[in-house]
């Protein structure tokens, strides 16, 4: 065969010249331009991860598990942890959703953190040390986020939890049959065998004395303290706090709840607190909520595992009296402004126990006494570029610091502030997070993408559920995860389908070879427009030439 | 269909390549050291679908000859704007000779071959539809019932393009040309006209026919090693859209394709020995708005008074849906 610039081979003997040397370029006025541009999904991911790029390693298979799970790893270091809890903004972001189903990115996310525990895939470890020390204080999601990176980064990092064992809400919030505890400890050991010494036990009661023993202090304690509303109550009422039953629980200290458990609350906690009493024994649990379905803060998956094992919802009810065998009801309606106010009808419900779910605060008690680092609507005030307070060296991430309360926004923010830390220690200005071009849905051309649906996860019988705290999804197998991943569109990033270089008329695009993609002949580009019209995922720009 | 079946692989079969799969399913036109028959420097316009199928063909073709591929060209478009005296843009040996010939001149270089012994190079004819629906029909069809050993490719853009956009007796009903203005009671080429070669050169009964489009590549790629697997006359139907004749966008070549296929406009057949043997299905229906409103040339069927000749586009995609069963069954 001939090679691609080889002159044509004629039987001619006049001497034809070819057509190479005329350059059909001169004639356009547009050109086309390959772009690299940030896929939705990585956008709304709260850890940072470079999602596309993991998918796209997945989607090699085998060859590709590892180095995929390289590139989550590089922003978030709990991937099978997150595969599991992780309420996937990412997903709800996905193109795909505009094709057919959105890619299961969570799902995929679970196969390979599981694949990499099942493999004892190592997380780097730093060679060098930069000798400086750094104390972040509680080992939640933000504190194990920044600590992992801080480590990454060469730093001597320690950090002080005060319950008997590592996690934050991780481990004393979230229930079992959404995160067995033996992930969870997986994931810390691989932190702690970078480097990071844990010391759990140990309460960090004195800023002053913390900064005296380290160069910086981050601080990420969370909001483990349940919030309270006062709710007359007989003497025979059972009260209890959401949070302290799910840490008891998670302690193995399982509380005794009555046969009708009534939950006060409609957040997450609310349901994993009333799948957790249906769990204990509970036959009937309701959940109280005084707004309506649109309104309630809870995950609507979180809503629907819960329906689905029998927890019943209560809408536009607030309790106003709890007086032992029975909880007093008041009905609510919605304003002109859609807030709940009191109708005042009430009706009575059996509970023998009612359970608070209306929210937690941060334990702050370390910062009684500290004046410089401010509080504000509960939580501690932070720059926000640097997460640094009002302190210098003294940093604050995940829950405890203003922003989103999920787990995967405390892993974005632990990381955050680890490079913020690294940049204070060597007295560098943290750069600002560059601002991308959003490969938006209406650039992709989804004739090309083959009608593949997604891959179901099997779910345990909902009357299995119930009876013990085993884990309630299961994960995908390798073949359905890389399927799954091959339904990522790879939104505004080549991906190498040869559409531009097969359907380009003019012969003007040349294939680059494995992972080079192509590169346009302006030469003898005319700019017709087709290559960017037929990329599926909106990786050309045509852009006016000028004259 | 011929067409080679592509595990899912982000882009399926759709997609010219794609990272992910193996050498033995890359397409030809997929692959980096690709013949590229008809070289960059011709000059066709913007986005011209005509110049595309003919390298797709071409590439596939002589990869399927071993590179011993010899090619006789009509006047038309092709001819002119790959040959600007003294350059060709064509690396096989490429002759044309006169307008109406094509056909026959392929039909002499295949029985000069013959008889020099030389079974092993194979011979291709092509032409606009000019050159075969009109001026060169009478050789086509000769070559066609004396099943000479040539693979005759139509490229249609249904009309004398590069003359000035007159009407040939491909152009379809209600299309503006310069010879058919859209002007008076019944705008456009008249109803009624246009001529199905497809048809004709089943009715011909010969080995091989079958149509194809700039928005398959698979398919018009694995029909072209299915003609040159077989000996005798074989012809091919390639529709190629015009961004100049038509009106429509230089980069909507490959979309307008699309269009005429899944809104039922253009059928993509295979047939052998006169029989029909297999029909591409309509994957995601489209109206015949998706295809015809973008072209200039059909622009009076979206004005007062085109609401006639639209509802007529839509009998006839109707008709080809349930003539070859383009929805395989489905609803």
């Amino acid at each position: 065969m001939s090679g691609h610039d080889a002159p044509p081979t004629l039987g001619l003997s006049t001497g034809p010249a070819t057509s190479l040397s005329y350059h059909t370029g001169t004639w356009r006025t547009e050109r086309p331009v390959y772009v690299d541009l940030a896929p939705p999904c990585s956008l709304a991911c709260p850890s940072g991860e470079d999602i596309r790029s993991w998918l796209g390693s997945t989607q090699e298979g085998e060859a590709g598990f590892e180095t995929a799970w390289r590139r989550i790893v590089a922003a978030n270091p709990l991937p099978a942890v997150m595969g599991r809890i992780c309420y996937h903004p990412c997903q709800a972001a996905c193109n795909r959703g505009e094709v057919d189903e959105e890619v299961g990115i969570n799902a995929v996310e679970r196969f390979l953190g599981d694949t990499a525990l099942e493999r004892g895939w190592a997380l780097p470890v730093p060679t060098a040390s930069s000798g400086r020390r750094v104390l972040v204080v509680g080992s939640g999601p933000a504190g194990l986020s920044a600590a992992y990176h801080l480590r990454q980064r060469g730093h001597d990092v320690t950090v002080r939890e005060a319950a008997a064992e590592p996690g934050g809400m991780m481990r004393y919030g979230i229930p079992a049959y959404r995160l067995p505890r033996t992930v969870l400890a997986a994931e810390i050991r691989r932190i702690e065998a970078t480097g990071v010494r844990i010391e759990c036990g140990v309460r960090v009661d004195s800023l002053d004395d913390a900064q005296a023993e380290f160069d910086a202090v981050v601080l990420t304690v969370g909001a483990g303290v349940a919030h309270h509303v006062d709710i007359p109550a007989g003497a025979a009422a059972k009260i209890v706090d959401a949070i302290d039953v799910l840490r008891d629980v998670a302690s193995g200290n399982a509380p005794l709840l009555g046969r009708r458990v009534a939950v006060y609350g409609g957040g997450n906690t609310a349901m994993d607190a009333a799948r957790t009493a249906r769990r204990l024994g509970a036959s009937d649990a309701v959940v109280v909520y005084r707004r309506t379905r649109e309104q309630m803060p809870a995950h609507p998956t979180e809503l629907e595992d819960a329906v689905g094992e029998g927890v019943r919802v209560q809408w536009l009810s607030t309790i106003s009296e709890v007086s032992g065998p029975t909880v007093t009801i008041e009905r609510m309606e919605l304003d002109e402004s859609g807030r709940p106010v009191g109708t005042g009808v009430f009706e009575e419900l059996d509970a023998d126990t009612v359970m608070l779910a209306v929210g937690q605060e941060a334990d702050l008690s370390l910062l009684s006494g500290v004046d410089d680092v401010d509080v504000r609507d509960g939580v501690i005030a932070v720059d926000p570029g640097t997460l640094m307070t009002g302190r210098d060296g003294v940093f604050a991430a995940g829950d405890a610091s203003p922003g989103s309360r999920t787990a995967t926004f405390a892993i974005g923010r632990g990381a955050r502030a680890a490079a913020a830390v690294d940049a204070w220690l060597a007295s560098r200005v943290l750069p600002a997070e560059p601002v991308v071009r959003e490969a938006e849905a209406s650039r992709l051309n989804a004739w090309y993408y083959s009608d593949a649906p997604k891959q179901h996860r099997a779910e345990l019988e909902a009357a299995r559920r119930v009876t013990g705290f085993e884990e309630v999804l299961a994960g995908l197998d390798a073949e359905h995860a890389v399927f799954e991943a091959r339904r990522c569109m790879s939104c505004g990033s080549c991906f190498e389908c040869d559409n531009c270089f097969g359907m380009c008329p003019d012969d003007a695009i040349r294939k680059l070879g494995p992972g080079m993609r192509y590169e346009i002949d302006y030469d003898y580009c005319k700019g017709c427009g087709i290559c960017a019209a037929e990329c599926p995922c909106g990786a050309i720009d045509m852009i006016p030439e000028e004259r | 269909m011929s067409t080679v079946h592509i595990p899912f692989l982000q882009t399926g079969t759709l997609a010219v390549g794609g990272r992910l799969l193996d050498d033995a399913e890359r397409s030809v036109q997929s692959q980096a050291d690709r013949p590229s028959s008809l070289t960059r420097g011709h000059r066709a316009c913007q986005g011209c679908a005509e110049a595309l199928a003919a390298r797709w063909v071409m590439d596939t073709a002589v990869e399927a000859a071993d590179g011993r591929l010899v090619v006789a060209n009509a006047t038309g478009c092709l001819e002119v704007f790959s040959t600007l005296y003294p350059e060709s843009a064509w690396k096989p040996p490429w002759i044309h000779s006169l307008f109406a010939n094509a056909a026959a001149v392929a039909t002499g270089i295949a029985s000069s071959l013959h008889a020099q012994g030389r079974d092993d190079v194979r011979v291709l004819a092509q032409g606009g539809d000019g050159g075969t629906v009109d001026i060169g029909l009478a050789a086509v069809s000769g070559m066609f019932e004396r099943n000479d050993d040539v693979l005759y490719v139509c490229y249609d853009n249904q009309g004398y393009m590069n003359t000035g956009v007159q009407r040939s007796s491909a152009t379809p009903p209600s299309a503006r040309t310069a010879t058919t203005p859209a002007v008076g009671r019944q705008p456009g080429a008249p109803q009624g006209t246009g001529k199905s070669m497809v048809k004709i050169a089943m009715a011909h009964e010969i080995p091989y026919v079958a149509s194809a489009t700039v928005a398959d590549l698979r398919d018009l790629e694995a029909k072209v090693r299915t003609a040159m697997s077989i000996h005798g006359a074989r012809y091919l139907h390639v529709l190629v859209p015009c961004p100049l004749g038509w009106g429509s966008s230089s980069s909507e070549s490959i979309s307008l394709s699309r269009a005429a296929v899944q809104s039922g406009i253009f059928p993509v057949v295979e047939a052998r020995a006169g029989e029909l043997t297999d029909v591409q299905r309509i994957r995601e229906r489209m109206d015949v708005e998706a295809y015809l409103r973008p072209q200039a040339r059909f622009a009076h069927l979206f004005k007062p008074g085109g609401e006639d000749a639209l509802n007529r586009w839509r009998a006839l995609a109707e008709a080809n849906i349930r003539r070859y069963d383009l929805l395989g069954g489905r609803p």
